[in-house]
C-alpha cells in the first residue's frame, strides 16, 4: 500500500495510468469488435444435383423470408422484405450461401459476411490429426459442398439465370494484370478503394473489404450485383476482363509491401495517424531526454 | 534583457582566435557563442521543423536526379509486373522507376514524405505550444506573422509536391484544386485555365508545380527560417517562469558547448526517426493507386493529414449553390475552401494585436504565461483547436465509417452540428478547468500542498496534513499577474469617461477577459484573502489542515 502511495506522486504516475486505461480500452475493443474468418476456395465436387435435398434445404432455410414458392415475401404496408428468387440463378445462390450472407441473421442496411451456418459451410478445417475426426470433418465438408449444388440447382430450376463459372473462367492465372489493374481502379475503387480495402456507401451500406474474397465469390458477385453492387454482365466487362479484375485482386492482395509495413493501405489517414502519434510521439521523448540532460560542471549562467 | 558574464571555455577562445585574426571578429561571436538558451522540452517542437526542413531538402535533391517532370505519354515497362504495358505520364513512370529500380530510391522517397508530414506535425505543434504559453506577445508579433506564413507555404509545398507523381490519388488532389480554382466567382474559371494552361489535367500542370516546388516555395521557405531564427536569436527565447528567471535575464544553458551539443544531437534524432519511419512504414505506395485517369476514382481517396481540415470542411458542407443570370455560384465548394482556412489563418494572425488591444498590455514579455493563468486566451485556442480538429477528422468520413462501421450519414451529421457546438463547449470547458486550476494553485500557495500524511485529532477526525509549497514551486505558482481592474467609468469627479462605440467594445472584451479572474499572492503567516476566509472557516476540515 505504501509503495503505491508512494508511486503513485511520480511524475510519471499520471502518464501511466492514462497509458494502461488506453492499452485496457483497446484490449476490450479487440474482444469485442466483429471478426470475420476466412474463406477458403471450395472445391465443387461434381456430382448429380438432388433437387428434392434442394427443396428441402429451401424450405428450412430460406422460405421463412424468400416464401415457399421463392416468390418473395412484403410486410403489411407492402415493403419487401426478401425478393424473389425467382431467376436469380445459380451464381446469386453460391455467392450468398458460401459467403455466409444468406441465411441471413437479423435484417439491416446491409447483411454482413459471415461464417456460413454448418449445413452450407465448405470451408470447414479437415486437417486434424486424429483419423477419426479427419474423415467426420471431411464428411461433412463433402455433405455441406453437395448442399450448396443441390440448392443453387434446385432455385435455378425456378427461372433460369445466371451459372456458376467454371473454374477456368476464375482462375487468376489466366488474367490480365494489368488490364484488370486499370478496369479496377475504372469500375470497382470507387467503392472498394484502391486495392480492395473497403469503403463506406451511404445509408448505413458499405462495399466491403475484399481480401478474403475467393475468385468465384468475386466473379459471381460482378455477374450477380449482390445488395448495393450493381451488375456487371458479360456486355458491360467480358468474361476476359472479369478474369482480369480476379487476377489483379489476387496479385495485389498477395503482393508484399516494399516500403514497410502497409499501414493498412488505407492512404493519408492512417499514415498522418502514424506520423503525429509514433513520429512526433518518439521526437518528444527524445526532446524529453535531451532537455533532462543536466551538464554538471558547467555553471548556469 | 541581459546576460551574466562568464568567461568563454578554453575551447571557445581557441577557435575564435583563429576566426578573429583572420576576420577580426571576435566582440561577435564572442558574444554569441555563449548566448544562453532556457531549457524546456517544448522549446524543441520547432527545432523538429528546422530540421526535418533539412532532411526535405537533402532527400529532395536526391529524387530531383531521376524525376521526370512531364505529362508525356510512355508505357510502363520497368520492373513492377503490376504496371507492366500500361499507359502513363512519365511523371508517374519516373516515380514507379525511382521506387523500383533507383538504388534506395524508394526509400529516400519514403523518408522525404515522412518528413514532410513531420515538418507540419511539429509547426502546428510549435505554433500551438507559442500560443498557449503567450510567447507571441510584444516583442515577438513579427516572428508569430512568419511562422505562421511559414505554415501556409509549408501546406502549398505539401500540396504540390504531393501532385506531382500524377498518380489516382494526387490526381483527384488536383481535381478538387482546379474545382477549388474555378468556384471563385467572376476570375474562376480564368485562374483555372492560367493555372493549368488548358483543359485539366493538360500537359502543363506537372512541370509547373515542379518548379514552385522544388525552387520557388523551398527558397522563400529558407529565407523566412533564417529569419525566424535571427530575430528569435536576437530578442532571446522566452523562457518557463522558473525560479531565476525573470523579464530582465534569461537563465539556461550557453549555446556553446551545452546547447549547440543538446540542438546537435536533436537534429540526429530528427534524421533517426525520419529515416527508421523511410525504413519501416510505407507511405504513399503510388504503385498501387495507379496512373492518374480522368474517369477514375478511388473511396477512400484523402489528401495528407495537412490538408485534412479543408477535405473535411469540403465534405460535411450541404450541396448550395445559386444559379442566376447564366452563371453558377458553387457555395458548396467556396464555403468550404475558403471560410475555415480564413478564420484560422486570419484569427491566428491577428491574435497578438487584437489581445494587446483588449487587455491594454503595451509591455513587452519574455517569460510565458502558464495556459490556466490566461482562461480567455487558452479557452480561445482550445475553441480553435476543436474547431480544427473536427474539420479534420471530418475529412476521414469515409474511413471512420468503415473502419468502425457507423453510418456514413451519421458521420457527416455529427460533424455537421458539432462544427457549431463544438468549439462553443470547449470554450465553455476550458475557460471552467482554467479557473478551477487558478483556484487550486491559489489553495497551494495559502495553505501548502498535500503531504500525503494523514493526522488523526483528539476527537478522532481524520485529516491530511498540509505543507508549504517547495521553493521551486512556489515560483511557478506565483509567476500569475493578477489582473488589473479596468479602467473606472468614471472618473474621480463622477464625469463619465468619453468612450466611442469601440471603447465600449473594448472595455467590455477587457471585463470579459479579467471576469472570475483569482489572484494568486503570498500571504503573510498563512493568512487567507478577504474572500477566501469565510468558505474555508465554514468546514472544519481545512481549519485541521492549517495545522
Amino acid at each position: 500500500m505504501k509503495r503505491i502511495t508512494a508511486w503513485r506522486r511520480r511524475p510519471w504516475a499520471g502518464y501511466a495510468v492514462v497509458l494502461a486505461a488506453l492499452a485496457a480500452i483497446g484490449v476490450v475493443y479487440a474482444g469485442f469488435s466483429p471478426q470475420t474468418d476466412r474463406a477458403e476456395a471450395h472445391s465443387s465436387a461434381q456430382a448429380a444435383p438432388d433437387l428434392e435435398n434442394g427443396r428441402e434445404l429451401f424450405n428450412k432455410n430460406c422460405a421463412s423470408c424468400h416464401g415457399l414458392n421463392a416468390e418473395g415475401t412484403k410486410d403489411a404496408d407492402g415493403n419487401p422484405i426478401a425478393p424473389s428468387l425467382i431467376g436469380v440463378g445459380a451464381a446469386s445462390v453460391d455467392f450468398q450461401v458460401t459467403t455466409g450472407r444468406m441465411p441471413a441473421m437479423n435484417p439491416g442496411a446491409q447483411v454482413p459476411r459471415k461464417e456460413p451456418i454448418p449445413t452450407f459451410n465448405t470451408s470447414i478445417k479437415t486437417d486434424y490429426d486424429d483419423p477419426e475426426r479427419r474423415k467426420q470433418a471431411e464428411e461433412q465438408l463433402a455433405k455441406a459442398q453437395k448442399n450448396v449444388i443441390d440448392l443453387r440447382a434446385f432455385i435455378q430450376t425456378l427461372g433460369g439465370g445466371p451459372e456458376v463459372p467454371p473454374a477456368s473462367a476464375v482462375d487468376p492465372e489466366g488474367g490480365d494484370v494489368a488490364l484488370g489493374g486499370k478496369l479496377f481502379r475504372t469500375n470497382c475503387a470507387q467503392c472498394h478503394s484502391f486495392t480492395g480495402q473497403g469503403g463506406a456507401l451511404t445509408g448505413g451500406k458499405y462495399a466491403p473489404d475484399l481480401h478474403d474474397v475467393t475468385p468465384t465469390q468475386m466473379y459471381e458477385a460482378m455477374l450477380t450485383g449482390p445488395q448495393a453492387m450493381p451488375v456487371f454482365n458479360d456486355s458491360t466487362l467480358t468474361p476476359k476482363d472479369k478474369q482480369a479484375i480476379i487476377a489483379y485482386l489476387v496479385n495485389v492482395r498477395e503482393e508484399p509491401n516494399p516500403g514497410g509495413n502497409g499501414l493498412g493501405r488505407i492512404g493519408p489517414v492512417s499514415e498522418g495517424l502514424v506520423g503525429w502519434l509514433v513520429g512526433l510521439g518518439l521526437l518528444v521523448l527524445a526532446a524529453m531526454w535531451i532537455t533532462a540532460k543536466k551538464p554538471k560542471k558547467l555553471k548556469k549562467s | 534583457m541581459s546576460e551574466t558574464t562568464t568567461a568563454p571555455p578554453k575551447a571557445v577562445e581557441g577557435t575564435l582566435g583563429f576566426v578573429d585574426e583572420r576576420l577580426g571578429s571576435t566582440t561577435f561571436f564572442g558574444r554569441n557563442v555563449k548566448k544562453v538558451f532556457p531549457d524546456h522540452w517544448s522549446f524543441m517542437l520547432g527545432e523538429i521543423a528546422l530540421y526535418s526542413f533539412i532532411v526535405l531538402l537533402l532527400t529532395g535533391v536526391y529524387l530531383t536526379f531521376w524525376f521526370k517532370p512531364s505529362m508525356l505519354e510512355v508505357v510502363y515497362d520497368g520492373s513492377y509486373t503490376n504496371l507492366q504495358g500500361v499507359a502513363m505520364s512519365e511523371a508517374y513512370a519516373s516515380t514507379l522507376h525511382i521506387s523500383f529500380d533507383v538504388r534506395g530510391g524508394l526509400l529516400m522517397r519514403q523518408i522525404h514524405h515522412w518528413a514532410a508530414i513531420l515538418f507540419m506535425a511539429s509547426i502546428l505543434a510549435h505554433m500551438l505550444r507559442v500560443f498557449f504559453t503567450g510567447a507571441y506577445r510584444k516583442p515577438r508579433e513579427l516572428n508569430w506573422l512568419i511562422g505562421l506564413a511559414m505554415f501556409t507555404l509549408g501546406i502549398l509545398e505539401g500540396l504540390f509536391g504531393y501532385s506531382l507523381p500524377d498518380d489516382l490519388l494526387s490526381g483527384t488532389g488536383l481535381r478538387i484544386t482546379q474545382g477549388v480554382a474555378e468556384s471563385i466567382p467572376v476570375v474562376g474559371t480564368y485562374i483555372y485555365m492560367f493555372l493549368f494552361g488548358g483543359e485539366f489535367p493538360g500537359q502543363d500542370i506537372v512541370p509547373r508545380l515542379y518548379m514552385l516546388h522544388i525552387l520557388l516555395i523551398p527558397a522563400l521557405l529558407l529565407a523566412l527560417v533564417t529569419a525566424h531564427l535571427m530575430i528569435m536569436w536576437h530578442q532571446k527565447h522566452t523562457a518557463m517562469p522558473v525560479k531565476h528567471q525573470s523579464e530582465k535575464q534569461v537563465y539556461g544553458y550557453p549555446f556553446y558547448p551545452v546547447f549547440m551539443a543538446k540542438t546537435g544531437a536533436y537534429f540526429l534524432f530528427v534524421f533517426g526517426v525520419t529515416a527508421l519511419f523511410g525504413a519501416f512504414f510505407q507511405i504513399n505506395p503510388v504503385w498501387l493507386y495507379g496512373p492518374y485517369d480522368p474517369g477514375a476514382i478511388s473511396s477512400g481517396s484523402q489528401p495528407d493529414w495537412y490538408m485534412g481540415f479543408l477535405e473535411g470542411s469540403l465534405r460535411i458542407m450541404p450541396a448550395w449553390e445559386i444559379n442566376a443570370w447564366g452563371h453558377t455560384l458553387s457555395l458548396s465548394v467556396l464555403i468550404p475552401a475558403l471560410l475555415p482556412l480564413g478564420i484560422i489563418m486570419t484569427g491566428a494572425a491577428v491574435w497578438p494585436f487584437v489581445e494587446a488591444w483588449v487587455t491594454g498590455d503595451k509591455r513587452q514579455h519574455h517569460v510565458n504565461d502558464r495556459p490556466r493563468n490566461a482562461p480567455v486566451r487558452t479557452a480561445i485556442g482550445m475553441a480553435a483547436v476543436t474547431f480544427y480538429g473536427l474539420l479534420w477528422i471530418a475529412g476521414a468520413n469515409d474511413i471512420l465509417a468503415e473502419r468502425f462501421h457507423i453510418s456514413l450519414f451519421a458521420t457527416t451529421w455529427f460533424f455537421r452540428v458539432t462544427f457549431f457546438v463544438g468549439p462553443v463547449l470547449a470554450y465553455i470547458i476550458t475557460k471552467r478547468i482554467c479557473i478551477g486550476l487558478q483556484r487550486k494553485d491559489a489553495e497551494s500557495v495559502a495553505h501548502g500542498v498535500e503531504s500525503g500524511v494523514i493526522v488523526m485529532s483528539p476527537e478522532g477526525r481524520f485529516s491530511e496534513r498540509h505543507e508549504p509549497a517547495r521553493e521551486a514551486e512556489m515560483h511557478v505558482l506565483l509567476s500569475k499577474e493578477t489582473a488589473l481592474p479596468a479602467a473606472p467609468d468614471r472618473d474621480a469627479a463622477g464625469i463619465p469617461a468619453a468612450k466611442g462605440p469601440v471603447g465600449h467594445l473594448r472595455s467590455r472584451l477587457n471585463r470579459a477577459w479579467t471576469l472570475d479572474d483569482i489572484p494568486i499572492e503570498e500571504h503573510g503567516n498563512g493568512g487567507h484573502g478577504e474572500g477566501e476566509q469565510k468558505a474555508i472557516e465554514g468546514s472544519g476540515e481545512s481549519r485541521e489542515a492549517k495545522r
